[in-house]
């Protein structure tokens, strides 16, 4: 699992280097994402913009990438294509997360926000 | 490397007729990676059936969903299982079979797959039981057998539906 991360002013943005978060990778990625938001600032942006697919493991592997962050730290999504959009939608995790269309959009909200 | 299953298992199982030009049949050992690799090889056989991208889409949903599972629940690794994938095109869109010899589901049924609740603390937020959900919101006639010590698991997509 490669996963690569950038900072900002006061945020990380964490992207995934595969194309593909499933069953195979889950629990790399959710112990590499651990650690990259044990070591970040406040806000985490992961970036799904290479990931063409995830499945109900890589779903989960997000969840509890969500549940791993410390008491008052932000993990939201940038970027998704259709599938992984769906596997969100239909399973209502949507409601759960703030997603944003592109990583600038999430930098840049981030930015205008504080 | 993997040991690719064990081609005994093989024995009983449907004898493979001549290919057919609306079916894809796929035969691959259980293991994760394996799964990955299939999933990409029937993407690429289906190519011919003019799928669209949102079709093929749902297709690998509930196709990884279900694979995962045999990987992950009937058979263990020592196993070397192996699961077939049937896979044809008819009018009212795509029927699919899989095929495994691993232990039979819980209670001869597949689980329910219920929406799992959101409204809770991120804390208690569900991080697993979203597979059967998603098998069951994009599959039709979701049939299950246990025969023989053989699982069988049949649904229907409604994708590329001839009109």
């Amino acid at each position: 699992m490669k996963l690569e991360h950038q900072d900002f002013d006061d945020v990380r943005v964490v992207s995934v280097g595969e194309n593909r978060i499933d069953a195979a990778c889950a629990i790399q990625f959710k112990d590499e994402m651990r650690a990259l938001s044990d070591s970040g600032p406040a806000r985490i942006v992961l970036d799904l913009g290479n990931v063409e697919f995830l499945d109900s493991s890589g779903l989960g592997a997000v969840v509890a990438a969500l549940k791993a962050v410390r008491n008052g730290q932000q993990l939201e999504l940038a970027a998704l294509h259709p599938t992984v959009q769906r596997v969100f939608r239909l399973t209502r995790m949507d409601t759960v997360f703030k997603i944003h269309t592109s990583v600038a959009d999430a930098v840049e909200g981030i930015a205008n926000a504080s | 490397m993997r040991h690719e299953g064990n081609l005994n298992s093989l024995r009983n199982w449907e004898k493979a007729g001549h290919p057919r030009d609306n079916e894809l049949r796929i035969i691959i050992p259980a293991s994760l990676g394996a799964v990955r690799r299939g999933l990409e090889n029937i993407k690429t056989g289906l190519a011919p059936f003019g799928f669209s991208a949102d079709e093929l889409s749902s297709l690998e949903i509930v196709l990884a969903e279900a694979l995962n599972n045999i990987v992950e629940h009937a058979y263990t690794e020592a196993d070397n299982g192996l699961i077939e994938v049937s896979l044809t095109q008819i009018p009212c869109g795509l029927a699919c079979t899989i095929i495994d010899n691993g232990k039979m589901m819980p209670g001869g049924e597949p689980p329910l797959g219920l929406q799992a609740n959101l409204d809770c603390d991120r804390a208690d937020l569900p991080e697993g039981g979203f597979g059967w959900f998603l098998i069951r919101e994009l599959a039709h006639e979701l049939d299950y057998q246990h025969i023989d010590g053989q699982n069988k698991l049949s649904f229907r997509l409604a994708i590329g539906e001839m009109s």
